[in-house]
């Protein structure tokens, strides 16, 4: 649902991997890198840490947008825990596009440690396809909402 | 800001920060004697917003568009397409005063490249 | 309920400058267990940490929020702040609000807002935390060196001189890595050989040093302090025990097609050989793609003439395991493929060569026997080209983003060497810059323009085109002259980039330990933990880290020592106790966790479950604790949601998405 408020800003919640993504991020902030303030980072220890659960939370709540950050495949400080992301992520995303949440909603992207410039980018690409989208309603919980 | 030198940017899609200053355009170019303004020369002068020079310069029609500095610059930085870009820019500016095919025959002399004038043609046809 | 306390780090001005910091400690008051919230300029110094201290006594503290830098610099100092102040260590939170808040947002509004964000997602996982302790490990006091470089030789030579037992790893049949294929180093023209054999022989002489040479790594599994690792060493077919390294059957070998590897492939060697006179071991090995016995089982020239029968036909490769407590990468570089730059007619000139095989030229046991000669023609070349940054410093995809660092000071040295040796030839060096960072590396550059006359040019070459008469005709640049060049030379050689070693990936992939864009191993901390991988107990030395020269690598060899020594020097290691837990009343036995754990940490037991009064034996998932890394696969492949991450718990990070999204 676009919106023409220009004052509109989306939700958006970053899980990232505490070995890969999240140090990405911190040298994206180290390098001082920016992107939006919408974007709020939840720190799992693997990618494979995040439960569907979590993610269904997120758009109940009111997220417009959520992204699952890991290392990149065969980088798992883990060996594959980005391996069972990935799958169970191409699962319920598409589960997720059935729904009404769109496709744009939710990325999986892989950023190591190194990748502080990717990070950046990859954050403000997806939020700013979320604002294209506009706010996220189809699985918002009604009693949430003041 | 000079609006010209933005022009030249978007046009070329270049970006002459992105430049290291190691001259390779210059070292590959074929018609390097043939020029006032050097290839290198071309990045900084976008670079200082001296449009005026450029557009003013022989290089701009001695550039043969054969890119081999586009292809071997080790930094995308692509001076061919900023000399076609600025070649560009002083056509439009011009007034579109494009070529036609007729009028090519009274153009051709032995000093001019055939390529340039293909080049020019294909571009800048009315 | 806990009691929570929250403590805002101003960061000097890095926070406080783009967060109202102020405004954070008032909305963080509010929140409901928040018993104490103060700021402070900086929390890590004693004194912020004694405020942390002061607040836990006074109020009685359960729980502490500390919004500050990523928890990945100070979240350990914290937790000892805590547990000196008397709490679990494990009852801390960072709200990140320096990385990943005021250093990437510019107003202050909106960084405050979402920095009262992170703060509120943190009070709200604390509130759900639950002490921990940490277990314990063994350490096996051994260290495994991947490589046999002079970064592995020399970290190898340091761990063992502090009396722990090493082993190194070497791919090829010799250690002594690119470091042996040298001639002379710079700045000071030293040998490489007469300084680089004494280290070999020392480390072969090592009573705590075992050298796995014509090995490969297999299979690493475990964890820090407990690697274990599987190691193949591949046929040699020659017993190592007997041999005495006698020479003859590489003279006598009837195979010579196969190229030198060690001489870059400029000339050729036996099917029998050992890579260079002074191998260690000074064993040869038979290259099974080459020897005629093992292709055809007609031959057998070499056995014929040992005169101690130490060629043995029927060896195969041979895997062994061994335990170690500490892994040291040395994985070291090669020079870059050149397919890509056709313009330098690499591939169609023998002339042209990269300045490694400069390096073989002019070594006496090189393919010219040290003599600087054409390949081609065998002619003395009297006019030699050098190009800097072949391949370092490109954005694009024929090349390296990076600067190869030692390039220019090598170049320099080969342009030295030579107009030393021969007056009469000619040294014109293209450069883009030349960088000589380093102690008397820019006098020694200079040395070589003021004393020796090596002619450098500010520009690069465009194009080197091979001549009939056999002369290559190079067109350049000289910028300061606003010229362009063409020159006709008799040699031309390129500063070829280096790469890291193109094993490295499948080696920090079963390290798991993390590996740049460009295969560069990435180390803990860009500036503070420098030699360190990521992964606990792997570490880094050499070129495999970033592109450096000998003495640079040297020094962080011998500081991988120091923090090889530093684990080993423990008996036990505190384990990360954020491990996965399975509630036996929930869990029905399906082994589904046991599939997806990468550790094998999780084993099934027949358990008498005392189910809110009913007594029932069950099939049950048990976590082994020190097995187990945290990774918390198994808990969302759980299918009744009866396995949870302590410290990543279902239930704190719900409570975290929630109040992000509130």
């Amino acid at each position: 649902m676009p919106v023409n408020n220009e004052n509109w800003k989306p939700t958006i919640v970053a899980f990232c991997c505490n070995w890969c993504s999240y140090a990405g991020a911190d040298l994206a902030g180290s390098s001082r890198l920016a992107y939006p303030a919408d974007v709020k980072i939840i720190k799992v220890p693997c990618s494979c840490r995040v439960n569907p659960m979590f993610i269904l939370r997120a758009f109940e709540k009111g997220a417009d947008g959520v992204i699952l950050c890991g290392c990149h495949p065969g980088d798992c400080h883990y060996s594959t825990g980005n391996y069972y992301a990935r799958r169970r992520m191409t699962l319920l995303f598409s589960m997720l596009d059935y729904l009404g949440i769109e496709e744009g909603r939710t990325r999986v992207e892989w950023v190591s440690a190194a990748e502080g410039v990717k990070f950046s980018e990859t954050m403000n690409s997806f939020v700013e396809k979320v604002r294209t989208l506009g706010p996220s309603v189809r699985l918002g919980d009604l009693r949430c909402k003041n | 800001m000079s609006k010209q030198s933005e022009l030249i940017k978007e046009i070329s899609g270049v970006n002459p920060l992105k430049c290291m200053k190691c001259g390779k355009c210059s070292a590959s170019c074929p018609s390097f004697n043939e020029m006032d303004i050097k290839p290198h020369q071309f990045v900084s002068y976008v670079q200082n917003e001296d449009i005026e020079a450029l557009t003013q310069s022989k290089s701009l029609w001695k550039c043969l568009s054969c890119f081999a500095c586009v292809e071997r610059c080790p930094r995308g930085v692509k001076p061919g397409k900023l000399i076609d870009a600025a070649r560009q820019v002083l056509i439009r500016q011009r007034g579109q005063e494009g070529l036609t095919a007729n009028e090519i025959p009274a153009l051709l002399d032995d000093e001019t490249p055939q390529q340039l004038l293909m080049s020019a043609f294909r571009k800048y046809r009315r | 309920m806990q009691k929570i306390g929250v403590f805002v780090c101003h960061c000097g001005s890095n926070i406080a400058a783009t967060v109202d910091v102020k405004k954070v400690v008032e909305m963080a008051a509010k929140e409901q267990g928040v018993f104490h919230a103060e700021d402070y300029p900086y929390m890590c110094s004693e004194a912020g940490q004694s405020r942390i201290a002061a607040a836990v006594k006074e109020k009685g503290l359960t729980g502490i929020v500390v919004c500050s830098c990523s928890p990945r610099m100070h979240e350990a100092t914290f937790r000892k702040a805590a547990e000196r102040a008397g709490i679990n260590p494990y009852m801390v939170e960072i709200a990140n609000i320096r990385e990943h808040c005021s250093w990437i947002h510019k107003d202050m509004t909106e960084a405050t807002e979402k920095a009262v964000i992170l703060m509120r997602a943190a009070v709200a996982k604390v509130h759900l935390n639950a002490p921990l302790m940490a277990g314990e490990s063994r350490v096996t006091k051994r260290a495994l060196v991947i490589g046999g470089g002079i970064a592995g030789i020399q970290t190898a030579i340091d761990i063992a001189d502090a009396g722990y037992k090493v082993d190194i790893v070497e791919k090829t049949p010799s250690i002594g890595g690119r470091m042996s294929q040298l001639d002379k180093t710079f700045p000071t023209l030293d040998c490489s050989a007469c300084i680089l054999t004494p280290k070999m022989v020392e480390a072969a002489s090592h009573e705590n040093i075992t050298i796995h040479t014509w090995s490969e790594v297999e299979k690493v599994s475990g964890f820090v302090g407990n690697f274990t690792v599987d190691i193949r060493k591949k046929a040699r077919y020659v017993n190592m025990d007997k041999c005495t390294g006698c020479g003859v059957c590489q003279e006598k070998c009837p195979s010579k097609k196969p190229l030198n590897e060690f001489n870059r492939g400029l000339n050729t060697r036996t099917a029998i050989y050992t890579p260079f006179a002074q191998a260690i071991p000074n064993v040869p090995v038979i290259d099974a793609n080459s020897c005629i016995k093992l292709k055809t089982g007609k031959c057998g020239i070499c056995e014929k003439f040992c005169q101690v029968g130490a060629i043995d036909y029927t060896q195969k490769d041979e895997i062994i395991t061994e335990q170690y407590g500490a892994i040291v990468v040395a994985t070291g570089f090669d020079t870059i493929k050149l397919d890509k730059y056709g313009e330098y007619a690499y591939n169609e000139s023998k002339d042209v060569i990269t300045s490694l095989e400069l390096e073989r030229i002019m070594n006496a046991a090189g393919p010219t026997k040290g003599h600087l000669e054409r390949l081609s023609d065998g002619k003395a070349p009297k006019e030699i080209v050098f190009i800097q940054c072949v391949g370092s410093r490109c954005s694009d995809d024929r090349g390296k983003p990076y600067c190869s660092k030692i390039c220019c000071m090598y170049t320099a040295k080969h342009a030295m060497l030579i107009r030393d040796k021969y007056p009469d030839t000619n040294v014109t060096v293209f450069y883009i810059d030349v960088r000589t960072p380093g102690k008397n590396f820019d006098e020694f550059y200079r040395r070589a323009v003021e004393d020796y006359g090596v002619h450098y040019i500010k520009g690069q070459v465009g194009k080197v085109m091979p001549q009939a008469d056999g002369s290559l005709l190079v067109q350049g640049v000289d910028l300061l002259d606003n010229k362009q060049i063409l020159k006709k030379a008799d040699m031309v050689v390129l500063a070829t980039a280096i790469e890291p070693n193109p094993d490295v990936r499948k080696i920090a992939t079963m390290l798991t330990a993390s590996i740049d864009t460009n295969n560069f191993l990435t180390e803990a901390h860009p500036k503070l933990r420098p030699v360190e991988s990521p992964t606990a107990g792997v570490f880094l030395s050499g070129v495999c880290q970033g592109p450096k020269d000998i003495p640079e690598t040297v020094a962080q060899a011998g500081a991988a020592a120091v923090k090889v020594i530093g684990l080993l020097a423990k008996d036990k290691l505190k384990t990360n106790p954020c491990t996965a837990k399975s509630d036996e009343l929930l869990c029905n036995g399906c082994s589904q966790c046991a599939n997806v754990c990468p550790y094998g940490a999780i084993t099934y037991e027949e358990k008498l479950i005392n189910d809110h009064g009913i007594r029932r034996t069950s099939r049950v998932a048990v976590v082994n604790g020190a097995l187990c890394q945290g990774c918390g696969a198994c808990t969302v492949t759980c299918p009744s949601g009866a396995m949870d991450l302590q410290g990543f718990s279902n239930r704190q990070i719900l409570a975290e998405v929630d109040a992000i999204c509130r």
